[in-house]
């Protein structure tokens, strides 16, 4: 388990990391907290030519919140996340779903762009962004771009960004105050990868009917998805028992699932629902 | 920039080490864990699973517990590091090592370099820490030997040592 050679470049400026990244045709690779590039370099998934840290990159670091809503830069590490504790009311759902996010020792160097870049199809960033309609900044030789959570991850470990591309910031909308909100996820033993798990938001209009209903899951597809027909479901019903168990069946037939290693494909399209109903129970209570 | 073949010019990387300061030549491709063990020869990092799921390699970083199997040597350039080296001294156990031989939190002793950086590094900032978040933290941290449990225990009694001295008592002193 030692890592394939590569060169290394540390530089101080965006322009100075789009050019190296540019220069290799293909095989530089953006090095950000490094906890799933470094795996993916042990088990040799990835054998680049040069690693371009980014770690001296000031404009990719940092929290900020506004009336636009909350702004990630790239370089902004899980633990930074856990300790805002502007986000417990900015964005209580990024926050939850980020202490799910692997092991503590992990949380301290591993970041919301890596996570991103990365696109595990069961890793907890990637679905908030997805299920907040999140817009991702990246800049590349041709220019700065915004991306559509929606349009950026195409399959799993597969992103819209191309090789001389950097991530940014992430944007998530403005959380309004008395948004309802879930998130549960399953995994085997704490920390591991997601079986599955659900997001869940709505906002209630003052006859207590759902409207603006966002469900978002991962671990059940090749990328995160979000599941249109379970937010059908919801808006403009009232948020029950009964709309809750509607809710669960339509959230199991949304997804097609594969049989793998960790469980059946009935074993998961069961658990997408059951994480679902457990999501939607809590944005209930 | 380039060489052919398997190795590149080496870098040089400067930073610290358990208070000293160090200049080492490396391959880019050399992990911190590696670097730490065969570099400077401070082999109490132990080196388990090499992609970031068991724990052994844990180190602190700027004060903060990170797996030094998942970070390059490169990567460390004017940090400052503690092994578990820099955790103990020749004149006694720590109350952390302490609590560790009284709870018989260790066995065979491979894992216990990474338990203990981890719970060095949340009791540091939490020494006020329950049994739940203890647990937690620990996840990261794979045992094969105690079933955990005495672990936990000896996590847990160590918490007094890490308590400003006024709370602590006499039990405050040298946490190393």
């Amino acid at each position: 388990m030692k890592l394939p050679p590569f060169d290394y470049a540390c530089p101080t400026t965006l322009p100075e990391a789009v050019q190296l990244l540019a220069s290799h045709d293909g095989e530089a690779k953006a090095l950000a907290g490094g906890q799933s590039l470094v795996p993916m370099l042990a088990f040799r998934l990835a054998q680049p030519a040069l690693l371009v840290d980014l770690r001296k990159l000031a404009d990719l670091r940092g929290i900020r919140i506004s009336e636009n809503g909350v702004a990630l830069g790239a370089m902004v590490r899980w633990r930074e996340i856990e300790d805002d504790e502007r986000l417990d009311a900015a964005h209580p759902l990024l926050k939850a779903a980020i202490a799910h996010v692997a092991h503590y020792q992990v949380r301290n160097r591993g970041t919301v762009g890596g996570s991103l870049a990365h696109g595990d199809p069961a890793a907890e960033m990637p679905g908030i962004a997805m299920t907040c309609d999140a817009e991702i900044a990246v800049v590349g030789k041709s220019g700065a771009r915004v991306i559509q959570a929606a349009d950026f991850f195409q399959g799993a470990l597969t992103t819209a960004l191309t090789p001389d591309e950097i991530i940014v910031e992430v944007r998530l909308p403005i959380w309004p105050a008395r948004r309802r909100w879930g998130f549960e996820e399953f995994a085997r033993r704490r920390g591991d990868f997601a079986m599955a798990a659900a997001a869940v938001f709505y906002d209630e209009s003052e006859d207590g009917k759902a409207r603006n209903a966002h469900v978002g899951v991962i671990g059940v597809a090749d990328r995160p998805l979000r599941l249109a027909s379970v937010e059908d479901v919801l808006n403009e019903r009232t948020i029950n028992e009964a709309t809750i168990a509607e809710a669960e069946t339509a959230a199991c037939a949304a997804v097609d699932p594969q049989d793998d290693i960790h469980a059946s494909a009935a074993y998961r399209r069961a658990l997408v629902g059951t994480m679902v109903e457990r999501a939607l129970k809590r944005a209930a209570a | 920039m380039t060489e052919q073949g398997d190795r590149r010019s080496p870098v040089s990387v400067r930073f610290r080490v358990n208070g000293r300061e160090v200049d080492v030549d490396v391959e880019p491709r050399l992990t911190l864990a590696d670097c730490l063990r065969h570099y400077l020869r401070l082999t109490g990092t132990h080196v388990g699973c090499e992609h970031g799921v068991c724990g052994a390699c844990t180190i602190l970083l700027d004060g903060a517990a990170v797996r030094s199997c998942l970070m390059l040597a490169v990567q460390a350039e004017g940090a400052e590091v503690v092994t578990v080296e820099g955790l103990s001294n020749d004149a006694d156990l720590t109350p952390l090592q302490k609590s560790f031989r009284k709870h018989h939190a260790l066995q065979c002793g491979f894992c216990t370099p990474g338990m203990i950086t981890t719970a060095h590094a949340l009791l540091s900032e939490e020494p006020d820490c329950d049994a739940a978040r203890v647990r937690e933290v620990l996840s990261g941290n794979l045992c094969r030997c105690t079933g955990y449990i005495p672990i936990v225990e000896a996590v847990l009694e160590a918490r007094a040592a890490y308590r400003p001295k006024t709370q602590a008592g006499d039990r405050g002193g040298d946490r190393a």
